[in-house]
């Protein structure tokens, strides 16, 4: 593995990356950056994502030089290679119409029929690489390459609850409504976030999922 | 046990204290209040900690009514109470505060020795509004407990209090991805638009030439200015999404995060680019500002 490439984000905040593919190499990276600096003092944030970690500080206590220092310090620590992959989780989705209002632009960008995306889809196994966004929203790899579809060029202002959406080569849930640029492919009914339960969310990184198609 | 009585909530009134940190790898930002200078300082002034939990009114202030006396401080803009600001003062037994509306910023603060004790959801007291995260924007006929977590001597008026003019300028750092722009944030004024709020203050102005890099989600901090493929900036405020798409040329820095917390649709802000050693020195000279409280 390369070196990462880091640089302040902002004058609180400084931004560690892995590349800039989704790869199982790059989260392995994030992995151990995000588990080896939790709970350190004066490190506020960590925002894991697929190939990069944001690490927010106070910076009354610390300075850009020494989280980059406890950066190197935990990547360089011997390690466990193993993976830690604990868990399937089955997300049943209604495909398509009101649930998935963008299936068939989904359709026309990859020439693939809307039948056939949903099949595609409903194929693959996903890894969640992170959570991120707003409030326990899983990000996936692991989508068909052919099935790859741009965000829309300005988000919606309203996404409903449990939506199933992609943007590029990702996929992902919406656990609330919220504003988002992804495009809708289908929505399930599963509770991923419980506003009166602190999180863990049902959807952790590290968890293999698998979507179910079933009846609109 | 003290206690507070909501005669009229206001336009939107939310208990905040400095925000819940730790979740963002869960997605939950910190939240927190949205101009912290204003509830940092009117803590100090009643004898609380900074981060003691305080009523967080936005544009249209509420009427309290206080069941017992209680030593207070409004802070941030100027809601029209007929009562001085930046300083500690008592209510009486029974006394109603009523707040109006903003003759000044976006935010004003009501900050109570003792700090309200409203249960803490993961290791806070802020609401996270969007979400529900730590409860939901208050209501009339809600009772809130007044705590007993003063750790000092109530304060007199503060000196030198910043000016809560509206709009004007906002100091930003370079973004990850500053060197995908030819520096058109700093070329015109920008309008902010009604559909701000604690998630993200959206920006009118001359839409930026979208950029054609290539861009994979990543973590966004705090006062990140993106720009999505329309052109018009946001930028993330206190209940913030946690990573992102969309390029993001520069950064609001601290020392300036409590003006994001007053500006109100239709202000007007440019920006003006620092280098990381100056915001850190401009956040210095607040954190003096404060010790002097």
């Amino acid at each position: 593995m390369s070196a990462p490439r880091i640089c302040p984000a902002s004058d609180r905040s400084l931004h560690v990356w892995f590349g800039d593919e989704i790869s199982m190499a790059s989260y392995r990276q994030v992995a151990r950056l995000t588990r080896g600096l939790e709970r350190v003092r004066g490190i506020l944030n960590l925002h894991p994502a697929y190939a990069s970690v944001l690490i927010d500080f106070d910076p009354r206590l610390r300075t850009h030089e020494q989280i980059e220092a406890l950066v190197h310090e935990c990547l360089d620590r011997p390690h466990d290679e193993t993976e830690t992959f604990q868990r399937t989780v089955e997300i049943p989705v209604r495909f398509g119409g009101e649930f998935g209002p963008d299936l068939e632009d989904v359709a026309r960008h990859t020439g693939i029929e809307a039948r056939h995306v949903v099949e595609l889809f409903s194929s693959a196994d996903y890894l969640v690489y992170f959570v991120g966004f707003s409030t326990c929203f899983p990000y996936l790899g692991g989508l068909p390459p052919e099935l790859a579809t741009p965000r829309l060029s300005a988000p919606r202002k309203h996404v409903p609850e449990g939506s199933v959406g992609i943007a590029g080569t990702q996929a992902g849930l919406y656990p609330l409504a919220s504003p988002g640029g992804w495009r809708l492919i289908g929505r399930t009914s599963l509770k991923l976030f419980d506003p009166e339960a602190a999180p863990p969310p049902l959807l952790r990184m590290g968890d293999r999922v698998r979507f179910v198609a079933v009846e609109a | 046990m003290n206690q507070i009585c909501v005669l009229s909530p206001g336009f939107l009134t939310t208990v905040q204290d400095l925000g819940r940190f730790g979740w963002t790898h869960f997605g939950v930002s910190a939240s927190g209040a949205a101009d912290p200078l204003a509830l940092r300082a009117g803590n100090l002034l009643v004898g609380n900690a900074e981060n003691a939990a305080a009523l967080e009114m936005t544009l249209m202030g509420g009427t309290f009514e206080f069941e017992s006396g209680a030593t207070i401080a409004l802070t941030g803009s100027d809601f029209d109470t007929g009562l001085p600001m930046w300083t500690s003062m008592e209510m009486k037994a029974g006394q109603s505060l009523r707040c109006g509306p903003s003759r000044s910023g976006a935010r004003c603060y009501l900050c109570v020795r003792g700090g309200i004790a409203v249960p803490k959801v993961m290791g806070s007291a802020s609401t996270h509004v969007v979400t529900g995260v730590g409860g939901r924007p208050l209501r009339k006929g809600d009772v809130l407990p007044v705590g007993n977590e003063a750790v000092r001597r109530p304060r007199g008026a503060c000196k030198d209090v910043p000016s809560y003019q509206a709009g004007g300028v906002l100091r930003v750092t370079d973004g990850p991805q500053a060197d995908w722009f030819a520096g058109e944030l700093y070329r015109s004024e920008y309008v902010i638009s009604e559909e701000s709020n604690r998630m993200g203050l959206r920006l009118r102005g001359l839409a930026m030439p979208s950029p054609a890099g290539h861009m994979l989600t990543e973590g966004v901090p705090l006062g990140a200015i993106q720009v999505p493929p329309d052109g018009q900036p946001i930028i993330l405020f206190v209940e913030h999404q946690t990573t992102g798409g969309y390029p993001k040329p520069a950064n609001v820095i601290s020392a300036d995060f409590w003006r994001l917390g007053q500006l109100r649709p239709r202000d007007q802000v440019r920006f003006e680019r620092v280098t990381i050693e100056q915001a850190l020195e401009l956040m210095q000279q607040q954190e003096q500002w404060l010790r002097s409280i």
